[in-house]
């Protein structure tokens, strides 16, 4: 059976799509319910929290370079830094330290 | 009236703009290698291009060249897609309450194609009910970056330096940590949920067994079960519906 590249693509979309939108178009009202609101509102974080540690050090070339990328990312965002530097200035660390020849 | 509610969409769509722009830089990274796995899967640079601007999802963007590359059935695809993305469910269902009454339905259908974890991080973080405007200037700036980061994988492969490849992926994580330490700072709560996953997380990635599960499959998995029990010892209190 031979497969079409473009029946595969919409597949994807498609699917992709309906897991995102059926949540938002479904729930139409405020939850009440305690437990689902409370859930709800620790999702973002856990998640967020989750995808961080470890893929940070994984992403990099070098572990190090990660490792302490994100220890410096941390101290910028407790210190208030905006996203737009926290970012940037966790790239520049990694580029910085990837530069090092005792890094690997 | 009318006229302060266009401004303020204005400034909304531009606000997302400028706060789209860390994501766009890392989503070119990333697409930019994401675009090397599509190349090996015989994916041509411009079909890559349409199913990053139609996806926008990495993980599920990647076990899908990946399938496609090994001719796998429709129906595996639409399993292994519906798979690694779930995730996107949960970030939906937390994102439909941060919606205004008086949103139109179109927003909906709209912002369904821009639930990124990255998008949906700096929309859900935007302080009371949630301007669709501001996730649209954001999607502006990082869903044509991640397009053409996609594209330009397939067609110059290991052009881009590897070390600027290197530095590039951190920057999507960067962002994260600036989502979730100043409210950490505030909320003890918060800071010690984000400890324990990032702990749970290490322990998944690395402990064998569980590690062969698929990144996407493990998060989902930590995120139901961190904020149930967070959710049954910390309940949110009534009052505190609207900041929520």
């Amino acid at each position: 059976m031979t497969h079409n590249i473009y029946i595969y693509m919409l597949i994807m979309a498609l699917v992709t799509y309906l897991i995102r939108v059926l949540p938002l178009t479904l729930i139409r009202k405020e939850i009440t319910n305690t437990f689902i609101r409370s859930f709800l509102y620790y999702v973002p974080y856990v998640t967020l929290a989750a995808m961080t540690f470890p893929a940070m050090m994984d992403a990099t070339d070098s572990p190090v370079a990660g490792a302490i990328a994100f220890i410096f990312a941390i101290i910028l965002a407790w210190k208030g830094a905006s996203l737009f530097v926290v970012s940037v200035l966790a790239c520049i660390m990694v580029f910085v330290i990837e530069l090092m020849p005792f890094i690997h | 009236m009318r006229n302060n509610l266009e401004a303020s969409n204005k400034t909304a769509f531009l606000t997302g703009m400028k706060h789209g722009i860390p994501i766009a830089l890392g989503y070119f990274a990333v697409a930019f290698t994401l675009g090397i796995v599509a190349k090996k899967a015989g994916v041509t640079a411009l079909q890559s291009m349409i199913v990053s601007a139609t996806n926008a999802a990495s993980a599920g963007e990647y076990v899908g060249f990946t399938l496609i590359g090994e001719k796998a059935a429709y129906i595996e695809l639409a399993i292994m897609t519906l798979v690694a993305n779930a995730r996107y469910m949960l970030l939906s269902c937390a994102l439909s309450q941060k919606f205004s009454d008086k949103m139109k339905n179109i927003h909906r259908f709209l912002l369904g194609c821009f639930i990124t974890d990255e998008i949906f991080g700096i929309s859900i973080s935007v302080p009371g009910k949630l301007n669709p405007f501001y996730t649209y200037g954001a999607a502006a700036v990082s869903v044509p970056a991640w397009s053409v980061g996609t594209y330009l994988g397939v067609v110059m492969g290991n052009i881009l330096p590897k070390n600027v490849v290197s530095a590039l992926s951190v920057g999507l994580y960067g962002m994260f940590i600036a989502i979730i330490i100043p409210p950490s700072k505030k909320d003890k709560k918060i800071a010690s949920l984000v400890v324990i996953s990032m702990v749970a997380s290490y322990l998944s990635a690395r402990i064998p067994l569980i590690a062969s599960i698929s990144s996407g499959t493990r998060i989902i998995f930590i995120t139901v079960v961190i904020s149930s029990v967070a959710a049954l010892l910390f309940p949110l209190k009534e009052e505190r519906k609207d900041e929520a």
